[in-house]
Protein backbone atom coordinates (compact mmCIF):
# COMPACT_ATOMS: atom_id res chain seq x y z
CA UNK A 1 0.00 0.00 0.00
CA UNK A 2 1.31 3.26 -0.86
CA UNK A 3 0.10 6.92 -0.49
CA UNK A 4 0.55 9.42 -3.21
CA UNK A 5 -0.58 12.94 -2.62
CA UNK A 6 -0.60 14.96 -5.88
CA UNK A 7 -3.01 18.06 -7.24
CA UNK A 8 -4.44 18.73 -3.38
CA UNK A 9 -5.83 15.02 -3.72
CA UNK A 10 -5.30 11.93 -1.60
CA UNK A 11 -4.27 8.53 -3.99
CA UNK A 12 -4.16 5.19 -2.23
CA UNK A 13 -2.61 2.86 -4.09
CA UNK A 14 -3.55 -1.09 -3.17
CA UNK A 15 -2.68 -4.26 -4.84
CA UNK A 16 -5.84 -6.13 -6.49
CA UNK A 17 -5.74 -9.02 -4.05
CA UNK A 18 -5.65 -6.44 -1.38
CA UNK A 19 -8.61 -4.51 -2.65
CA UNK A 20 -11.41 -5.76 -0.81
CA UNK A 21 -9.49 -5.61 2.54
CA UNK A 22 -8.43 -2.04 1.77
CA UNK A 23 -12.18 -1.07 0.18
CA UNK A 24 -13.86 -2.46 3.82
CA UNK A 25 -11.24 -0.92 5.90
CA UNK A 26 -11.73 2.60 4.21
CA UNK A 27 -15.57 2.18 4.52
CA UNK A 28 -15.81 0.76 8.46
CA UNK A 29 -12.93 2.15 10.04
CA UNK A 30 -11.89 5.60 8.26
CA UNK A 31 -16.04 6.70 7.09
CA UNK A 32 -15.77 6.64 3.27
CA UNK A 33 -19.11 5.56 3.29
CA UNK A 34 -19.74 6.65 0.10
CA UNK A 35 -18.61 5.60 -3.65
CA UNK A 36 -18.78 8.32 -6.09
CA UNK A 37 -17.31 6.90 -9.12
CA UNK A 38 -15.12 4.13 -10.13
CA UNK A 39 -12.91 5.00 -13.36
CA UNK A 40 -10.86 3.04 -15.55
CA UNK A 41 -7.76 4.20 -17.66
CA UNK A 42 -5.86 2.67 -20.08
CA UNK A 43 -2.26 4.05 -20.00
CA UNK A 44 -1.05 2.17 -23.40
CA UNK A 45 0.84 4.31 -25.19
CA UNK A 46 1.77 6.87 -22.18
CA UNK A 47 4.79 9.12 -22.92
CA UNK A 48 5.22 7.42 -26.29
CA UNK A 49 5.36 10.94 -27.76
CA UNK A 50 9.01 12.06 -27.98
CA UNK A 51 10.28 15.17 -25.76
CA UNK A 52 10.70 18.43 -27.54
CA UNK A 53 10.52 22.24 -26.69
CA UNK A 54 8.50 24.34 -29.06
CA UNK A 55 11.07 23.42 -31.79
CA UNK A 56 10.29 19.81 -32.86
CA UNK A 57 10.41 16.22 -32.30
CA UNK A 58 13.81 13.88 -33.02
CA UNK A 59 11.61 12.11 -35.88
CA UNK A 60 11.14 15.92 -36.95
CA UNK A 61 7.86 17.59 -36.87
CA UNK A 62 4.92 16.76 -39.01
CA UNK A 63 3.71 20.56 -39.94
CA UNK A 64 0.60 19.13 -41.55
CA UNK A 65 -0.51 17.80 -38.78
CA UNK A 66 -0.44 19.94 -35.57
CA UNK A 67 0.08 18.77 -32.14
CA UNK A 68 3.00 16.93 -33.29
CA UNK A 69 5.46 18.81 -31.26
CA UNK A 70 5.68 16.33 -28.46
CA UNK A 71 6.11 16.61 -24.71
CA UNK A 72 8.08 19.35 -22.59
CA UNK A 73 8.72 16.12 -20.27
CA UNK A 74 8.36 12.40 -20.96
CA UNK A 75 4.87 11.76 -18.10
CA UNK A 76 6.07 9.43 -15.30
CA UNK A 77 6.46 5.54 -16.40
CA UNK A 78 3.40 3.52 -14.99
CA UNK A 79 3.31 0.42 -13.44
CA UNK A 80 0.61 -1.80 -15.58
CA UNK A 81 -1.48 -0.95 -18.14
CA UNK A 82 -5.12 -0.08 -16.52
CA UNK A 83 -5.54 1.74 -13.83
CA UNK A 84 -9.36 1.32 -11.27
CA UNK A 85 -9.74 4.62 -9.67
CA UNK A 86 -12.32 4.49 -6.77
CA UNK A 87 -13.43 7.73 -5.69
CA UNK A 88 -14.66 7.38 -2.17
CA UNK A 89 -16.14 10.02 -0.06
CA UNK A 90 -17.11 10.31 3.57
CA UNK A 91 -20.56 12.02 4.04
CA UNK A 92 -20.10 12.61 7.48
CA UNK A 93 -18.85 16.09 9.55
CA UNK A 94 -15.53 15.96 8.57
CA UNK A 95 -16.31 15.58 4.55
CA UNK A 96 -12.97 14.24 2.92
CA UNK A 97 -12.52 11.94 -0.14
CA UNK A 98 -9.83 10.18 -1.14
CA UNK A 99 -8.80 8.08 -4.41
CA UNK A 100 -8.18 4.25 -4.12
CA UNK A 101 -6.23 2.98 -7.05
CA UNK A 102 -5.76 -0.58 -8.31
CA UNK A 103 -3.44 -1.34 -11.31
CA UNK A 104 -4.16 -4.67 -13.57
CA UNK A 105 -3.03 -5.77 -16.47
CA UNK A 106 -4.93 -6.68 -19.91
CA UNK A 107 -7.17 -9.47 -18.91
CA UNK A 108 -6.32 -9.20 -14.83
CA UNK A 109 -9.56 -9.60 -12.94
CA UNK A 110 -10.48 -7.55 -9.86
CA UNK A 111 -12.71 -8.19 -7.49
CA UNK A 112 -15.79 -6.65 -6.92
CA UNK A 113 -17.02 -4.30 -4.50
CA UNK A 114 -20.96 -4.53 -4.74
CA UNK A 115 -20.59 -6.36 -0.86
CA UNK A 116 -18.93 -3.08 0.61
CA UNK A 117 -20.82 -0.46 -1.30
CA UNK A 118 -23.83 -1.65 -3.98
CA UNK A 119 -23.56 1.02 -6.37
CA UNK A 120 -20.37 -0.33 -7.20
CA UNK A 121 -23.18 -2.43 -9.64
CA UNK A 122 -23.11 -0.11 -12.90
CA UNK A 123 -19.84 1.72 -12.68
CA UNK A 124 -18.20 -1.94 -12.71
CA UNK A 125 -20.62 -3.03 -15.76
CA UNK A 126 -19.37 0.09 -17.27
CA UNK A 127 -15.55 -0.48 -16.79
CA UNK A 128 -15.73 -4.04 -18.14
CA UNK A 129 -18.41 -2.92 -20.95
CA UNK A 130 -16.02 0.35 -21.95
CA UNK A 131 -13.22 -0.25 -21.07
CA UNK A 132 -12.51 -4.06 -20.77
CA UNK A 133 -11.99 -4.68 -17.03
CA UNK A 134 -12.84 -8.37 -16.18
CA UNK A 135 -14.79 -7.99 -12.99
CA UNK A 136 -14.86 -11.17 -10.33
CA UNK A 137 -17.74 -12.00 -8.82
CA UNK A 138 -19.98 -9.45 -10.37
CA UNK A 139 -23.54 -11.19 -10.24
CA UNK A 140 -24.95 -9.32 -13.16
CA UNK A 141 -21.82 -8.79 -15.71
CA UNK A 142 -22.68 -8.11 -18.56
CA UNK A 143 -22.60 -4.84 -20.90
CA UNK A 144 -24.45 -1.87 -20.39
CA UNK A 145 -24.20 0.91 -22.41
CA UNK A 146 -23.39 -1.06 -25.86
CA UNK A 147 -25.35 -3.86 -27.37
CA UNK A 148 -24.63 -7.60 -26.22
CA UNK A 149 -23.00 -8.76 -29.02
CA UNK A 150 -20.43 -5.38 -29.90
CA UNK A 151 -17.15 -6.60 -29.82
CA UNK A 152 -14.52 -4.53 -28.33
CA UNK A 153 -14.20 -1.69 -25.55
CA UNK A 154 -14.08 1.74 -27.32
CA UNK A 155 -12.39 3.44 -24.24
CA UNK A 156 -8.94 1.03 -24.67
CA UNK A 157 -6.40 3.31 -26.18
CA UNK A 158 -5.86 0.47 -29.11
CA UNK A 159 -9.74 0.71 -30.05
CA UNK A 160 -9.83 2.28 -33.43
CA UNK A 161 -11.28 5.98 -33.92
CA UNK A 162 -13.48 6.10 -37.16
CA UNK A 163 -13.74 3.58 -39.99
CA UNK A 164 -15.50 1.04 -38.26
CA UNK A 165 -17.37 -0.72 -40.97
CA UNK A 166 -21.54 0.49 -40.50
CA UNK A 167 -23.97 -2.02 -39.52
CA UNK A 168 -27.47 -1.97 -41.10
CA UNK A 169 -30.89 -3.76 -40.00
CA UNK A 170 -31.24 -6.76 -42.13
CA UNK A 171 -27.55 -7.69 -42.21
CA UNK A 172 -26.33 -10.82 -41.41
CA UNK B 1 -22.39 31.15 5.60
CA UNK B 2 -25.24 28.93 7.11
CA UNK B 3 -22.97 25.89 8.79
CA UNK B 4 -25.11 26.09 12.09
CA UNK B 5 -24.08 23.46 14.35
CA UNK B 6 -23.75 20.08 13.76
CA UNK B 7 -26.03 18.02 12.98
CA UNK B 8 -26.99 14.26 12.82
CA UNK B 9 -26.55 13.46 9.36
CA UNK B 10 -28.91 10.56 8.97
CA UNK B 11 -33.04 10.77 9.79
CA UNK B 12 -33.98 10.86 13.55
CA UNK B 13 -36.66 7.96 12.36
CA UNK B 14 -35.79 4.94 9.90
CA UNK B 15 -38.19 5.41 6.95
CA UNK B 16 -38.05 1.13 6.65
CA UNK B 17 -36.72 -1.39 8.53
CA UNK B 18 -33.70 -2.81 7.77
CA UNK B 19 -32.03 -2.24 3.94
CA UNK B 20 -34.62 -2.72 0.75
CA UNK B 21 -31.81 -3.13 -1.57
CA UNK B 22 -32.31 -5.78 -3.78
CA UNK B 23 -29.85 -9.20 -3.59
CA UNK B 24 -27.27 -10.28 -4.82
CA UNK B 25 -27.74 -7.48 -7.85
CA UNK B 26 -28.31 -4.16 -6.13
CA UNK B 27 -30.14 -2.50 -9.21
CA UNK B 28 -32.67 -5.54 -9.89
CA UNK B 29 -35.59 -7.00 -8.67
CA UNK B 30 -36.43 -10.14 -9.36
CA UNK B 31 -39.96 -12.08 -9.27
CA UNK B 32 -39.99 -14.74 -6.70
CA UNK B 33 -39.86 -18.27 -8.20
CA UNK B 34 -43.20 -19.33 -6.77
CA UNK B 35 -44.79 -16.40 -8.40
CA UNK B 36 -43.51 -16.96 -12.36
CA UNK B 37 -44.97 -20.64 -11.59
CA UNK B 38 -48.20 -19.46 -11.23
CA UNK B 39 -48.15 -18.17 -15.09
CA UNK B 40 -49.76 -15.07 -13.97
CA UNK B 41 -46.79 -13.07 -14.30
CA UNK B 42 -46.91 -10.81 -17.67
CA UNK B 43 -43.44 -9.30 -18.63
CA UNK B 44 -43.88 -5.74 -20.20
CA UNK B 45 -41.64 -3.22 -21.93
CA UNK B 46 -41.74 0.10 -21.02
CA UNK B 47 -39.90 2.40 -22.96
CA UNK B 48 -37.15 3.22 -24.44
CA UNK B 49 -39.34 5.40 -26.62
CA UNK B 50 -42.03 6.49 -23.90
CA UNK B 51 -43.07 9.84 -23.82
CA UNK B 52 -42.82 9.70 -19.98
CA UNK B 53 -39.28 8.03 -19.59
CA UNK B 54 -37.16 11.63 -19.88
CA UNK B 55 -35.59 10.46 -22.89
CA UNK B 56 -34.92 6.84 -23.87
CA UNK B 57 -34.90 4.65 -20.89
CA UNK B 58 -35.89 0.92 -21.05
CA UNK B 59 -37.75 -0.44 -18.03
CA UNK B 60 -38.34 -4.51 -17.81
CA UNK B 61 -40.83 -4.51 -15.53
CA UNK B 62 -42.82 -7.89 -14.40
CA UNK B 63 -46.62 -7.66 -13.82
CA UNK B 64 -48.49 -9.34 -11.49
CA UNK B 65 -51.17 -7.39 -11.65
CA UNK B 66 -51.04 -4.38 -11.58
CA UNK B 67 -48.07 -5.03 -8.59
CA UNK B 68 -44.77 -4.52 -10.08
CA UNK B 69 -42.60 -7.63 -9.19
CA UNK B 70 -39.32 -7.29 -11.02
CA UNK B 71 -37.63 -4.89 -13.02
CA UNK B 72 -34.87 -4.08 -14.61
CA UNK B 73 -33.58 -0.84 -16.24
CA UNK B 74 -31.84 -0.86 -19.06
CA UNK B 75 -29.64 1.95 -20.41
CA UNK B 76 -27.32 2.80 -23.25
CA UNK B 77 -29.64 4.40 -25.82
CA UNK B 78 -28.20 7.56 -26.48
CA UNK B 79 -24.74 6.29 -25.50
CA UNK B 80 -22.51 8.95 -28.06
CA UNK B 81 -19.14 8.54 -26.20
CA UNK B 82 -18.39 11.61 -25.27
CA UNK B 83 -15.49 10.78 -23.17
CA UNK B 84 -14.04 8.84 -26.26
CA UNK B 85 -14.72 12.13 -28.45
CA UNK B 86 -13.03 14.36 -25.65
CA UNK B 87 -9.55 12.36 -25.99
CA UNK B 88 -9.61 13.43 -29.68
CA UNK B 89 -9.70 17.07 -28.90
CA UNK B 90 -7.72 19.86 -27.38
CA UNK B 91 -8.63 20.71 -23.54
CA UNK B 92 -9.93 23.95 -25.09
CA UNK B 93 -12.20 22.81 -27.39
CA UNK B 94 -13.28 20.06 -24.91
CA UNK B 95 -15.64 22.56 -23.03
CA UNK B 96 -18.22 22.72 -26.00
CA UNK B 97 -18.62 19.05 -24.71
CA UNK B 98 -20.08 18.64 -21.34
CA UNK B 99 -22.58 21.31 -21.34
CA UNK B 100 -23.96 18.33 -23.82
CA UNK B 101 -24.05 15.20 -21.92
CA UNK B 102 -26.55 16.73 -19.46
CA UNK B 103 -28.58 19.04 -21.55
CA UNK B 104 -30.35 20.48 -18.70
CA UNK B 105 -27.91 21.58 -16.26
CA UNK B 106 -25.61 22.46 -19.05
CA UNK B 107 -23.85 25.20 -17.06
CA UNK B 108 -22.97 23.16 -14.35
CA UNK B 109 -21.57 20.67 -17.03
CA UNK B 110 -19.11 22.95 -18.69
CA UNK B 111 -18.22 24.21 -14.84
CA UNK B 112 -17.35 20.85 -13.85
CA UNK B 113 -14.98 20.09 -16.25
CA UNK B 114 -13.30 23.62 -16.44
CA UNK B 115 -12.57 23.17 -12.87
CA UNK B 116 -10.91 20.01 -13.42
CA UNK B 117 -8.68 21.57 -15.68
CA UNK B 118 -8.29 24.62 -13.37
CA UNK B 119 -6.99 22.17 -10.78
CA UNK B 120 -4.56 20.68 -12.96
CA UNK B 121 -3.53 23.54 -14.14
CA UNK B 122 -3.39 25.22 -10.64
CA UNK B 123 -5.06 28.61 -12.29
CA UNK B 124 -6.09 30.91 -10.27
CA UNK B 125 -9.62 32.85 -11.28
CA UNK B 126 -10.07 36.45 -10.65
CA UNK B 127 -13.28 37.47 -8.65
CA UNK B 128 -15.60 38.59 -11.05
CA UNK B 129 -15.20 35.18 -12.81
CA UNK B 130 -16.17 33.74 -9.53
CA UNK B 131 -19.05 35.40 -8.41
CA UNK B 132 -20.19 35.25 -12.36
CA UNK B 133 -20.32 31.45 -12.37
CA UNK B 134 -21.97 31.18 -9.34
CA UNK B 135 -24.62 32.84 -10.46
CA UNK B 136 -25.00 31.28 -13.71
CA UNK B 137 -25.02 27.83 -12.06
CA UNK B 138 -27.87 28.62 -9.52
CA UNK B 139 -29.59 30.44 -12.73
CA UNK B 140 -28.97 27.11 -14.03
CA UNK B 141 -29.80 25.30 -11.22
CA UNK B 142 -33.66 26.64 -11.54
CA UNK B 143 -33.46 25.78 -15.02
CA UNK B 144 -32.82 22.33 -14.17
CA UNK B 145 -35.53 22.53 -11.69
CA UNK B 146 -38.46 23.87 -13.83
CA UNK B 147 -37.51 21.47 -16.30
CA UNK B 148 -38.28 18.33 -13.78
CA UNK B 149 -40.93 20.11 -12.29
CA UNK B 150 -43.06 21.19 -15.46
CA UNK B 151 -42.63 17.36 -16.96
CA UNK B 152 -43.00 15.49 -13.83
CA UNK B 153 -46.21 17.30 -12.69
CA UNK B 154 -47.42 16.83 -16.49
CA UNK B 155 -46.74 13.08 -16.84
CA UNK B 156 -49.01 12.61 -13.69
CA UNK B 157 -51.61 14.75 -15.60
CA UNK B 158 -50.41 18.00 -13.94
CA UNK B 159 -50.78 19.64 -17.63
CA UNK B 160 -51.03 23.11 -16.19
CA UNK B 161 -47.99 23.08 -14.20
CA UNK B 162 -46.05 22.13 -17.59
CA UNK B 163 -47.18 26.05 -19.00
CA UNK B 164 -46.15 27.78 -15.86
CA UNK B 165 -43.02 26.16 -14.82
CA UNK B 166 -41.93 26.79 -18.60
CA UNK B 167 -42.96 29.75 -18.71
CA UNK B 168 -40.03 30.87 -15.87
CA UNK B 169 -37.66 28.75 -17.86
CA UNK B 170 -37.88 30.99 -20.83
CA UNK B 171 -37.30 33.76 -18.75
CA UNK B 172 -33.93 31.64 -17.32
CA UNK B 173 -33.04 31.11 -21.11
CA UNK B 174 -33.85 34.87 -21.65
CA UNK B 175 -30.77 35.54 -19.23
CA UNK B 176 -28.77 32.86 -20.28
CA UNK B 177 -29.07 34.71 -24.22
CA UNK B 178 -28.18 37.76 -22.66
CA UNK B 179 -25.17 36.86 -21.26
CA UNK B 180 -23.64 34.42 -23.54
CA UNK B 181 -25.60 34.94 -26.79
CA UNK B 182 -26.80 31.06 -26.74
CA UNK B 183 -29.97 30.40 -24.39
CA UNK B 184 -28.20 26.67 -24.47
CA UNK B 185 -25.03 25.22 -24.68
CA UNK B 186 -23.51 28.60 -23.81
CA UNK B 187 -19.58 27.73 -23.77
CA UNK B 188 -19.36 30.64 -21.28
CA UNK B 189 -16.77 29.82 -19.12
CA UNK B 190 -13.20 29.43 -20.06
CA UNK B 191 -10.65 27.72 -18.28
CA UNK B 192 -9.20 30.98 -16.56
CA UNK B 193 -12.53 32.50 -15.93
CA UNK B 194 -14.94 33.67 -18.36
CA UNK B 195 -15.02 33.87 -22.49
CA UNK B 196 -16.24 37.49 -22.64
CA UNK B 197 -17.51 40.58 -19.66
CA UNK B 198 -20.79 40.20 -18.29
CA UNK B 199 -22.73 42.68 -21.18
CA UNK B 200 -24.42 45.73 -19.71
CA UNK B 201 -28.10 45.47 -18.69
CA UNK B 202 -27.62 42.12 -17.75
CA UNK B 203 -28.02 42.74 -13.71
CA UNK B 204 -30.93 44.73 -14.02
CA UNK B 205 -32.53 41.99 -16.16
CA UNK B 206 -31.68 39.45 -14.01
CA UNK B 207 -32.88 41.83 -10.68
CA UNK B 208 -36.35 41.44 -12.51
CA UNK B 209 -36.25 37.61 -12.75
CA UNK B 210 -35.13 37.41 -8.82
CA UNK B 211 -37.92 39.55 -8.07
CA UNK B 212 -40.53 38.07 -10.02
CA UNK B 213 -39.38 33.82 -8.96
CA UNK B 214 -40.30 33.68 -5.98
CA UNK B 215 -44.07 34.76 -6.62
CA UNK B 216 -44.13 32.37 -9.68
CA UNK B 217 -42.69 29.59 -6.43
CA UNK B 218 -45.66 30.44 -4.81
CA UNK B 219 -47.97 29.64 -7.83
CA UNK B 220 -46.61 26.64 -8.18
CA UNK B 221 -46.91 25.65 -4.46
CA UNK B 222 -50.51 26.94 -4.82
CA UNK B 223 -51.26 24.21 -7.43
CA UNK B 224 -49.58 21.27 -6.09
CA UNK B 225 -48.20 21.41 -2.28
CA UNK B 226 -51.49 21.19 -1.00
CA UNK B 227 -53.14 19.22 -4.12
CA UNK B 228 -55.23 16.55 -2.84
CA UNK B 229 -54.54 14.78 -6.18
CA UNK B 230 -51.05 15.40 -6.09
CA UNK B 231 -50.66 14.10 -2.55
CA UNK B 232 -52.01 10.97 -3.69
CA UNK B 233 -50.19 10.35 -5.91
CA UNK B 234 -47.09 11.37 -4.48
CA UNK B 235 -46.88 10.81 -0.60
CA UNK B 236 -45.31 7.51 0.73
CA UNK B 237 -44.21 6.45 -2.96
CA UNK B 238 -41.01 5.40 -4.07
CA UNK B 239 -39.80 5.00 -0.21
CA UNK B 240 -36.07 5.54 0.13
CA UNK B 241 -34.25 5.24 3.39
CA UNK B 242 -31.23 7.24 4.26
CA UNK B 243 -28.53 4.34 4.51
CA UNK B 244 -30.26 2.99 1.51
CA UNK B 245 -29.86 5.93 -0.60
CA UNK B 246 -25.77 6.58 0.82
CA UNK B 247 -25.70 2.61 -0.07
CA UNK B 248 -26.64 3.44 -3.94
CA UNK B 249 -24.66 6.35 -4.25
CA UNK B 250 -27.77 8.71 -3.97
CA UNK B 251 -27.03 12.46 -3.79
CA UNK B 252 -28.36 15.70 -4.60
CA UNK B 253 -32.41 16.19 -4.00
CA UNK B 254 -33.02 12.14 -3.68
CA UNK B 255 -30.62 12.14 -1.12
CA UNK B 256 -31.74 15.05 0.71
CA UNK B 257 -35.54 13.79 0.58
CA UNK B 258 -34.25 10.83 2.30
CA UNK B 259 -33.19 12.98 5.43
CA UNK B 260 -29.38 12.88 4.71
CA UNK B 261 -28.14 16.35 5.36
CA UNK B 262 -25.41 16.87 2.76
CA UNK B 263 -24.79 19.54 0.04
CA UNK B 264 -21.71 19.61 -1.31
CA UNK B 265 -21.84 23.36 -1.75
CA UNK B 266 -21.76 23.74 2.00
CA UNK B 267 -19.72 20.48 2.87
CA UNK B 268 -16.75 21.31 0.38
CA UNK B 269 -17.62 24.71 -0.80
CA UNK B 270 -16.49 25.87 -4.12
CA UNK B 271 -16.49 29.04 -6.87
CA UNK B 272 -18.32 31.83 -4.02
CA UNK B 273 -20.20 29.00 -1.65
CA UNK B 274 -18.67 29.83 1.48
CA UNK B 275 -19.36 33.24 1.16
CA UNK B 276 -23.39 33.57 0.13
CA UNK B 277 -25.69 32.23 2.92
CA UNK B 278 -28.13 29.68 2.03
CA UNK B 279 -30.80 26.84 3.39
CA UNK B 280 -30.25 23.29 2.62
CA UNK B 281 -33.77 21.80 2.69
CA UNK B 282 -33.58 18.68 4.08
CA UNK B 283 -36.54 16.09 4.27
CA UNK B 284 -37.45 13.12 6.04
CA UNK B 285 -40.18 11.06 4.26
CA UNK B 286 -37.63 10.19 1.46
CA UNK B 287 -40.84 9.52 -1.08
CA UNK B 288 -42.13 11.33 -4.04
CA UNK B 289 -43.50 14.43 -2.30
CA UNK B 290 -40.12 14.82 -0.16
CA UNK B 291 -38.48 14.81 -3.60
CA UNK B 292 -40.59 17.37 -4.84
CA UNK B 293 -40.52 19.67 -1.65
CA UNK B 294 -36.71 19.55 -2.08
CA UNK B 295 -36.42 20.68 -5.16
CA UNK B 296 -39.26 23.78 -4.43
CA UNK B 297 -37.10 24.82 -2.19
CA UNK B 298 -34.00 24.47 -3.59
CA UNK B 299 -35.04 27.03 -6.29
CA UNK B 300 -36.16 29.25 -3.46
CA UNK B 301 -32.43 29.11 -1.95
CA UNK B 302 -31.44 29.23 -5.43
CA UNK B 303 -32.76 32.76 -6.32
CA UNK B 304 -31.57 34.10 -3.14
CA UNK B 305 -27.82 32.92 -3.96
CA UNK B 306 -27.99 34.79 -7.69
CA UNK B 307 -29.69 38.31 -5.30
CA UNK B 308 -26.56 37.75 -3.42
CA UNK B 309 -24.21 37.26 -6.12
CA UNK B 310 -25.60 40.40 -7.85
CA UNK B 311 -24.87 42.38 -4.88
CA UNK B 312 -21.28 41.66 -5.47
CA UNK B 313 -20.90 41.77 -9.00
CA UNK B 314 -22.72 45.53 -9.30
CA UNK B 315 -19.73 46.66 -7.20
CA UNK B 316 -17.29 45.12 -10.21
CA UNK B 317 -17.72 47.33 -12.85
CA UNK B 318 -14.39 46.91 -15.02
CA UNK B 319 -12.72 44.27 -13.56
CA UNK B 320 -11.17 41.47 -15.42
CA UNK B 321 -13.18 38.37 -15.75
CA UNK B 322 -10.30 36.18 -17.28
CA UNK B 323 -7.13 35.15 -15.50
CA UNK B 324 -4.02 36.60 -16.81
CA UNK B 325 -1.86 33.86 -18.02
CA UNK B 326 -0.98 33.87 -21.51
CA UNK B 327 0.16 30.59 -22.13
CA UNK B 328 -3.57 29.18 -21.09
CA UNK B 329 -6.16 32.48 -22.22
CA UNK B 330 -6.64 33.86 -25.27
CA UNK B 331 -5.09 37.42 -25.33
CA UNK B 332 -7.58 40.39 -25.60
CA UNK B 333 -8.89 41.11 -28.91
CA UNK B 334 -7.68 44.41 -29.57
CA UNK B 335 -4.00 43.16 -28.89
CA UNK B 336 -3.96 41.29 -32.15
CA UNK B 337 -3.17 44.25 -34.59
CA UNK B 338 -0.70 45.52 -32.68
CA UNK B 339 1.40 42.83 -30.83
CA UNK B 340 3.60 40.38 -32.64
CA UNK B 341 3.32 38.22 -29.23
CA UNK B 342 -0.06 38.02 -28.80
CA UNK B 343 -0.74 37.01 -32.39
CA UNK B 344 1.79 34.18 -31.80
CA UNK B 345 -0.03 33.24 -28.65
CA UNK B 346 -3.50 33.47 -30.14
CA UNK B 347 -2.60 31.07 -33.06
CA UNK B 348 -0.36 28.71 -30.78
CA UNK B 349 -3.51 28.27 -28.23
CA UNK B 350 -6.23 28.01 -31.66
CA UNK B 351 -3.91 25.76 -33.63
CA UNK B 352 -1.76 23.59 -31.04
CA UNK B 353 -3.80 23.91 -27.38
CA UNK B 354 -2.35 24.83 -24.06
CA UNK B 355 -0.60 22.31 -22.13
CA UNK B 356 -1.73 21.23 -19.05
CA UNK B 357 0.63 19.51 -16.11
CA UNK B 358 0.77 15.66 -16.16
CA UNK B 359 -1.33 14.43 -13.15
CA UNK B 360 -5.07 13.31 -12.34
CA UNK B 361 -7.51 15.33 -10.91
CA UNK B 362 -11.11 14.58 -9.61
CA UNK B 363 -13.72 17.59 -9.13
CA UNK B 364 -16.62 17.13 -7.87
CA UNK B 365 -20.03 19.88 -7.03
CA UNK B 366 -23.36 20.17 -6.17
CA UNK B 367 -25.02 19.73 -10.06
CA UNK B 368 -29.07 20.20 -9.81
CA UNK B 369 -29.00 16.54 -9.66
CA UNK B 370 -26.39 16.14 -7.20
CA UNK B 371 -22.27 14.86 -7.26
CA UNK B 372 -21.56 16.05 -10.43
CA UNK B 373 -17.61 14.37 -10.51
CA UNK B 374 -15.29 15.16 -12.96
CA UNK B 375 -12.21 13.27 -13.21
CA UNK B 376 -9.66 14.06 -16.09
CA UNK B 377 -5.93 12.69 -16.55
CA UNK B 378 -3.17 14.30 -18.73
CA UNK B 379 0.10 13.56 -20.05
CA UNK B 380 1.37 16.56 -20.38
CA UNK B 381 0.02 17.45 -23.78
CA UNK B 382 -2.01 19.45 -25.17
CA UNK B 383 -5.28 16.64 -25.37
CA UNK B 384 -6.66 14.97 -22.28
CA UNK B 385 -5.60 11.63 -21.35
CA UNK B 386 -8.91 10.43 -20.13
CA UNK B 387 -12.17 12.69 -19.27
CA UNK B 388 -14.80 10.65 -17.01
CA UNK B 389 -17.84 12.17 -15.96
CA UNK B 390 -19.44 11.05 -12.49
CA UNK B 391 -23.17 11.50 -13.74
CA UNK B 392 -25.51 11.74 -11.23
CA UNK B 393 -28.34 10.94 -12.93
CA UNK B 394 -26.59 7.50 -13.97
CA UNK B 395 -26.03 6.70 -10.13
CA UNK B 396 -30.16 7.65 -9.70
CA UNK B 397 -31.60 5.33 -11.86
CA UNK B 398 -29.35 2.26 -9.90
CA UNK B 399 -32.12 2.86 -7.42
CA UNK B 400 -35.00 2.63 -8.96
CA UNK B 401 -35.37 -1.30 -8.03
CA UNK B 402 -35.18 0.01 -4.49
CA UNK B 403 -37.87 2.18 -4.71
CA UNK B 404 -40.19 -0.06 -6.45
CA UNK B 405 -40.15 -2.35 -4.52
CA UNK B 406 -43.82 -3.43 -3.51
CA UNK B 407 -44.79 -0.47 -6.11
CA UNK B 408 -47.99 -0.66 -8.40
CA UNK B 409 -47.67 -0.22 -12.38
CA UNK B 410 -49.09 3.38 -11.90
CA UNK B 411 -46.91 4.66 -9.91
CA UNK B 412 -43.82 3.43 -11.84
CA UNK B 413 -44.11 7.49 -13.38
CA UNK B 414 -43.69 9.18 -10.52
CA UNK B 415 -41.27 7.11 -9.02
CA UNK B 416 -39.06 7.13 -12.07
CA UNK B 417 -39.72 10.88 -12.76
CA UNK B 418 -39.09 11.85 -9.37
CA UNK B 419 -35.37 10.34 -9.18
CA UNK B 420 -34.68 13.16 -11.86
CA UNK B 421 -32.57 11.19 -14.74
CA UNK B 422 -31.36 13.24 -17.85
CA UNK B 423 -30.99 10.22 -20.48
CA UNK B 424 -28.10 12.29 -22.35
CA UNK B 425 -26.24 11.97 -18.66
CA UNK B 426 -26.92 8.38 -17.87
CA UNK B 427 -25.81 7.22 -21.31
CA UNK B 428 -23.00 10.05 -22.00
Amino acid sequence: METVEAHRETTIVVDVAGLVDAATALRDDHGFNFLSDITAVDYLGWGGGDVSGYIGTRTGRDLNSPMTQGFQAVPLAKPKRFAVNYHLLSISERPRRVRLQAWVDEGEPVPTLIPVWPTADWHEREAWDLMGIAIEGHPNMKRLLLDDDWEGHPLRKDYPVGGEPVRFSGEA
Amino acid sequence: MTTTAPRSLTSRQPIYEGSRVPSPIPTVLRTSQELLDTGDVMTVNFGPNHPSTHGVLRLVVDLYGEDVTGLEAVIGYLHTGFEKTMEQKTWWKCITYPERIDYVSFQNNEYVFVAAVEKLLALEIPPKAVWMRTLLNELNRIHSHLVWLGTSALELGAISMFWYAFRERDLVLDLSELVTGYRMHTRYFQVGGLAEDVPRGFYPECRKFCDWMPRAIDDYESMLTRNKIWLERTEGLGLLSAEDAIALGQSGPVLRASGVDWDIRRAEPYLAYHQVDFRVPVFQAGDVYARYRVHIEEMRESVRIVEQCLDRLEHMEGEPWIADDRKVVLPPRHELHTSMESLIHHFKIVTEGFRVPEGEAYVAIESPRGELGCYVCSDGGPKPWRVKFRAPSFVALQATATCMTDALIADMIAIVGSLDTVMGEVDR
